[in-house]
C-alpha cells in the first residue's frame, strides 16, 4: 500500500505556474511513520515549515514495509521530484544502488553516508546531544542510577547510549547508567508495551531518570516514566509537552532544518556530506515552559558550560560509530 | 537474586503474560472446536484500536473494553463466516484477518484522529488503573508472605484478575459443562455430534464468539491498561506467541496459564537482564530474547510429548457428502 499524496494546498495555482521551471521536492518518511512525534515527525515539520514560507508543494510518502524502499525511490525520481530527501539509515544501501541511475536528481539522505556524486548526506552529531542531556540527567537524579532505553539495536541507537552515557559520567563518575534496546528487528520501533516494562524493569532497578531513544517505543518509555512518577528524557524532537512537569528534557536533533535546507536550495541543493553538529545547533537540548520547573539554573549553566566547550573541541565526546567501542558504557 | 529483584521479575511476568494468557484462553476455545485461529493477533490488535479510541473520546475505559470486544467480535464474525458457514480455509481466512486489521487500524485512526494511526494518549479514568487490594499496605510488614501480597498480587490492573479468574472458569466451562462436552466433541468428531441431534454449526460460532471476547479483552489491556493508547502495530507478534503457548499446553486451560506465564517469565527476565552471566560465560542479549522461541522447540520436542491438535481442527464440517 503506498500512498503518494500532494500537499497542495491553497497555494496550489501559484506551485503549479512554477512547476514547469522548478520540480517539486519529495520526502520519504521511514517506517516509524511520520506522525512518530519524534524523528519522522521532525522531517514533516521541516517540510510544512517550507510549505509555509514558500507556498510551493511536495511529494510525500510513507514506507511501510522494508521491501518498498528501492521501488519508493525509482518511482519517485520517475515522478521527476527534485530532490528526494529521505529519512532513515536504512535508506543507505538502497540509495547507493539507486542513486547513479538518476544522474540528474538530487537526493539528500538523513541518517547515513552515501558516497555518490548526486547525494547530499546529512549526519548528526547525536553523541553530544545525548551528553548533554546525559549531564542533565545525572543531575536531575536522587539515586544515581540513570537508565536508557533504545529502539533497534544499530550502531546508531548506540551512538546515542555512549554519548548519554559520557554524560552522566562527567557529572557523576560512579553513576550507573542501565541500558536496554528493545530489540534487532524494525519492530522494535514500536513496541510501547515492551517500552513500558523496560521502563518498569529499569525503575526497579532504581532508575529515576530514563533516557528514550525508540521511536514510539519511546512513547511507552514516556508514559511508564510519568506513572511511576520519575523523569524522562525526549528524543528528536521536542517531546517536553507530552507529559508536562514528567519530561526532563529532550534531546533535539534538527531533522527540521535538514529536511526546510533541502528544500529550500531545490534542485540546485549542494551534495556531500554535511555534519549537523552542536556548533551548528543541529542537536541540543529542548527548554520551554513544560520542563522549566524541573531544570534548575544550576543545570542550565552546567550544560552550556559543557555545551561550549564541546563546540570549542576542549572536551571531545567519543562517537561510537567511529570505533564502535564506548568508554563509559558497555553494551 | 533477592526477594525484592525476584518480585519484581514475576511482577513483570503477570504483566507481560496476562495478554498472552488471554489470547491462548481465546485460541483454545477456537481450536477445541475444531476452528483453527491465527487471527488471534489480527483481533487484539483491531481491538486494540477500538477500545483505545473509544476509551479516549468517552473517557471512560469500561466503554472502552466494551468496544474492544465489539471490534473482535466483528473480526471473529468473519472469521466464523468464512470458515464455517462458508467452509473455507481457516488458516487463509485468520491470516486475512491478521491484513485486515493491520491496514484497518492505521487506517481509521489516522481519518479520526490525523496521528498517523495513533490515538491520543488516555489519561485518567480512561485507562484501567492498578487496584490496591485490602491490607496491602498493613501486610507488606509481615516478612515474605506480606511482600508477595503487597507487590506480586496487588496492585495489577482489573483485567489482570478476570484473566486469572478466567482459568478455572474455561476449565470448569470445558470439562463439567454439556456445552463444554459438545464443544470438545465438535473439534474431535463433528458428525458424532450432528447425529446426537446437536447443531455443530451453532457450537462452532458460539466458540468462535468466545474467542473473540477473550481476543477483545487481551487487546483492550493491551491498549488501556499496559500502555495509555494506540500505536501501530502494538500486538507485536503476541498473538502469535499466544498460538505457540497454546500448543505447547496442548489445548488444555491450567497448562496454558503455565506456559503463557513462562513465556511472560523468560520475556521480564530478557528486560531485567540484558546480558546475564552464567556461570561465568557470557550470554548475548540476542539469545535471551530468541530464548522464548528457543525454548518453544526444545520443550515441544523432548519434554511436553506429542501435542495432538483436536481431530477435526481445520476441517469444515459438511453434512452430507
Amino acid at each position: 500500500m503506498i500512498r503518494i499524496r500532494t500537499l497542495a494546498g491553497s497555494a496550489a495555482a501559484f506551485a503549479l505556474s512554477a512547476a514547469g521551471a522548478l520540480a517539486d521536492p519529495a520526502l520519504i518518511f521511514d517506517l516509524g511513520g511520520k506522525f512518530d512525534k519524534s524523528f519522522n515527525e521532525a522531517a514533516y515539520n521541516g517540510a510544512q515549515r517550507w510549505v509555509q514560507e514558500t507556498g510551493g508543494s511536495y511529494k510525500e510518502l510513507e514506507m511501510q514495509s522494508e521491501a518498498q524502499r528501492e521501488q519508493a525511490l525509482r518511482r519517485l525520481a520517475e515522478t521527476g521530484a527534485n530532490p528526494i530527501v529521505m529519512t532513515g539509515f536504512a535508506f543507505g544501501d538502497v540509495l547507493n544502488e539507486v542513486a547513479p541511475d538518476y544522474p540528474d536528481t538530487r537526493f539528500a539522505i538523513i541518517d547515513a553516508v552515501v558516497e555518490q556524486p548526486n547525494v547530499r548526506s546529512v549526519i548528526f552529531s547525536e553523541h553530544q546531544g545525548s551528553y548533554l542531556v546525559g549531564m542533565m540527567a545525572a543531575m536531575a537524579s536522587k539515586s544515581g542510577t540513570v537508565g536508557f532505553v533504545g529502539g533497534m539495536d544499530i550502531p546508531l541507537i548506540r551512538k546515542f547510549a555512549c554519548g548519554y552515557a559520557q554524560g552522566v559520567k562527567a557529572v557523576k563518575p560512579d553513576a550507573t547508567v542501565v541500558i536496554n534496546m528493545t530489540g534487532t528487528t524494525p519492530a522494535a520501533w514500536a513496541d510501547p508495551v515492551k517500552g513500558a516494562e523496560l521502563a518498569r524493569s529499569q525503575i526497579s532497578q532504581g532508575a529515576d531518570v530514563i533516557y528514550a531513544a525508540a521511536g514510539s517505543t519511546g512513547l511507552g518509555v514516556l508514559q511508564a516514566a510519568a506513572d511511576e512518577n520519575i523523569l524522562s528524557i525526549g528524543v528528536d524532537s521536542n517531546q517536553n509537552h507530552l507529559h508536562p512537569g514528567k519530561v526532563l528534557t529532550s534531546m533535539i536533533k534538527r531533522v527540521d532544518i535538514a529536511v526546510h535546507d533541502a528544500f529550500a536550495a531545490g534542485a540546485a541543493i549542494e551534495t556531500g556530506t554535511v555534519l549537523a553538529d552542536l556548533k551548528g545547533d543541529g542537536v541540543g537540548y529542548a527548554l520551554d515552559e513544560h520542563n522549566a520547573a524541573l531544570v534548575t539554573a544550576e543545570m542550565k549553566a552546567a550544560v552550556d558550560e559543557a555545551a561550549a566547550r564541546i563546540k570549542s573541541g576542549e572536551t571531545p565526546v567519543h562517537d561510537y560509530m567511529t570505533d564502535n567501542t564506548c568508554p563509559a558504557a558497555s553494551f | 537474586m533477592d526477594l525484592p529483584t525476584a518480585l519484581q521479575i514475576l511482577d513483570s511476568m503477570i504483566r507481560l503474560g496476562t495478554p498472552l494468557l488471554l489470547a491462548c484462553l481465546a485460541g483454545l476455545f477456537s481450536e477445541r472446536a475444531g476452528i483453527f485461529d491465527i487471527g488471534l493477533e489480527g483481533k487484539m490488535l483491531s481491538a486494540a484500536f477500538l477500545s483505545a479510541a473509544v476509551a479516549f473520546v468517552t473517557g471512560s475505559v469500561w466503554l472502552g473494553v466494551l468496544a474492544g470486544l465489539v471490534a473482535a467480535l466483528m473480526m471473529s464474525a468473519i472469521h466464523g463466516l468464512a470458515s464455517i458457514t462458508f467452509r473455507g480455509n481457516q488458516l487463509i481466512s485468520g491470516v486475512a484477518i491478521n491484513f485486515l486489521a493491520s491496514g484497518l487500524t492505521v487506517l481509521l485512526g489516522q481519518y479520526w484522529f490525523a496521528l498517523g494511526g495513533r490515538t491520543p494518549s488516555l489519561e485518567g479514568a480512561a485507562r484501567f488503573q492498578p487496584i490496591t487490594l485490602p491490607f496491602a499496605q498493613e501486610l507488606r510488614e509481615v516478612p515474605v508472605l506480606g511482600l508477595i501480597y503487597a507487590e506480586l498480587i496487588s496492585g495489577h490492573t482489573a483485567l489482570v484478575y478476570l484473566a486469572f479468574a478466567l482459568v478455572p472458569l474455561s476449565w470448569w466451562l470445558l470439562y463439567r459443562t454439556r456445552f463444554g462436552l459438545r464443544l470438545r466433541a465438535v473439534g474431535e468428531n463433528p458428525a458424532a455430534v450432528d447425529t446426537a441431534g446437536v447443531s455443530v454449526v451453532g457450537i462452532r460460532y458460539a466458540a468462535v464468539a468466545i474467542c473473540g471476547l477473550l481476543t477483545g479483552l487481551a487487546g483492550a489491556y493491551l491498549a488501556c491498561g499496559l500502555s495509555a493508547g494506540f500505536v501501530k502495530e502494538m500486538t507485536a507478534g503476541r498473538g502469535y506467541i499466544a498460538l505457540a503457548a497454546l500448543i505447547f499446553a496442548k489445548w488444555r486451560p491450567w497448562q496454558a496459564l503455565a506456559a503463557t506465564m513462562l513465556f511472560g517469565l523468560l520475556e521480564a527476565v530478557a528486560n531485567r537482564y540484558q546480558s546475564l552471566d552464567l556461570w561465568g560465560v557470557p550470554l548475548p542479549v540476542q539469545f535471551m530474547q530468541a530464548l522464548p522461541y528457543i525454548l518453544t522447540v526444545v520443550i515441544l520436542a523432548g519434554f511436553v510429548g506429542k501435542a495432538i491438535p483436536p481431530r477435526a481442527g481445520g476441517q469444515p464440517y459438511v453434512k452430507e457428502r
